[in-house]
């Protein structure tokens, strides 16, 4: 059986899918509700799981840097490789930015994000009312963009293991299943 | 009104002593009246464009001091058309049956130096209450400035209610804060004296 991700990796891989597929949905659905104390919620909470993803992302990468993924099987052609590293890191970059200009917007929108309602994390800018509405736009495409790749990369995952049945999304798991051997 | 609190300020002024100016108006231009309120967690920072004041504020003779505050609570603004239009509905200010918020100070006690503290009611939405605010007093080119800030519960006056009474989303305390600036009672030669109020 071909290396797994070690088991931190695929705890944080996890953690953070849950914590992305819950804030784009409350993304979506707060901003078009009408003002009420639901409202108010869901912007809480949709601020609260970006910085939590953004913190566990940067564990990511700095596990990464220490602990690098196993290699991808022989069988991948070149190209697959390329394009499979550019998406990963592509990924990584969105999830690092996308709360960068949640955080920003919500900076120049005048409501400072307040971690859990209880740790304020300061504003980088002033209020602004035409910056804050071009940022929430930047932060609205950076998430359509998400979404899009996404959707790429849980397809690519599929077809490795329904298409190629390779071992690629098994190292990945959180349980072991029983895979191919590869030589 | 303003005569007579003249006269009084005049009659109370000791002989020999000439500093002690009363103020008696306050300058609406340049005063603020604001709040922060938390939601969530998050301090969220509003204002009041228009409210008018009288006032007989003499720092020496703080026993004499009257102030009479009038806001109109429409000319509130968070900086949001939708939050507006909430705010100034039935659940909130419910500002077509309750234009104004009124504070009508009963006494005024220094605190020591330039800090003093106003005792009044605060009536709001048809309900009254009394606040404790303590404020500082400076001298700013002839004018006083009177800087303070005070907490008020907002489901004591009824504000924010049915769906928003629930303080773990929109706290019950709120923080008011003033700062304004009160020109003295001798003449007109104050900078912005005679301007009015915002339209």
């Amino acid at each position: 059986m071909q290396p797994r991700y070690t088991r931190t990796a695929i705890a944080l891989h996890w953690l953070v899918t849950l914590l992305i597929l819950t804030a784009l949905p409350l993304g979506l659905t707060m901003t078009e509700m009408p003002l009420s104390p639901q409202k108010l919620k869901f912007y809480a909470w949709h601020k609260w799981l970006g910085v939590t993803v953004f913190g566990l992302v940067v564990l990511r990468l700095a596990w990464r840097a220490v602990h690098p993924p196993p290699p991808l099987p022989e069988s991948v052609p070149a190209w697959q490789r390329s394009a499979a590293h550019a998406l990963h890191w592509a990924l990584y970059a969105l999830m690092l930015v996308i709360p960068l200009a949640g955080w920003l917007m919500s900076s120049a929108k005048g409501f400072q994000t307040v971690y859990l309602g209880v740790l304020p994390i300061p504003d980088l800018l002033p209020k602004n009312e035409a910056l804050g509405e071009r940022l929430a736009d930047v932060h609205a495409w950076l998430a359509y963009a998400l979404i899009a790749l996404l959707v790429v990369h849980v397809a690519a995952a599929l077809k490795h293991h329904f298409i190629d049945r390779d071992d690629i999304l098994r190292r990945m798991l959180p349980w072991i299943m029983p895979g191919k051997e590869t030589t | 009104m303003r005569l007579f609190i003249l006269l009084l300020g005049a009659t109370l002024l000791p002989v020999g002593e000439t500093l002690a100016a009363p103020f008696d108006r306050i300058l609406p231009q340049q005063s603020q009246l604001s709040f922060v309120s938390r939601q969530m967690g998050v301090p969220v920072q509003g204002e009041f464009r228009r409210f008018s004041a009288q006032i007989a504020f003499d720092p020496a003779r703080p026993e004499t001091a009257k102030a009479t505050l009038e806001v109109e609570l429409a000319s509130f603004d968070m900086g949001s058309k939708e939050v507006y239009d909430e705010v100034v509905s039935r659940n909130w200010f419910d500002v077509r049956q309750f234009p104004t918020a009124r504070f009508v100070s009963t006494g005024l006690k220094p605190l020591g130096g330039d800090r003093f503290e106003v005792r009044g009611h605060l009536t709001l939405k048809g309900r009254t209450r009394e606040v404790v605010a303590p404020f500082t007093y400076r001298l700013q080119g002839g004018n006083a400035v009177l800087e303070g800030a005070f907490p008020l519960k907002r489901l004591d006056y009824g504000i924010g209610t049915g769906p928003w009474g629930d303080t773990g989303i929109v706290a019950d305390e709120v923080q008011v804060r003033f700062r304004f600036i009160a020109a003295p009672a001798a003449s007109g030669t104050a900078p912005g004296a005679p301007r009015g109020g915002k339209p």
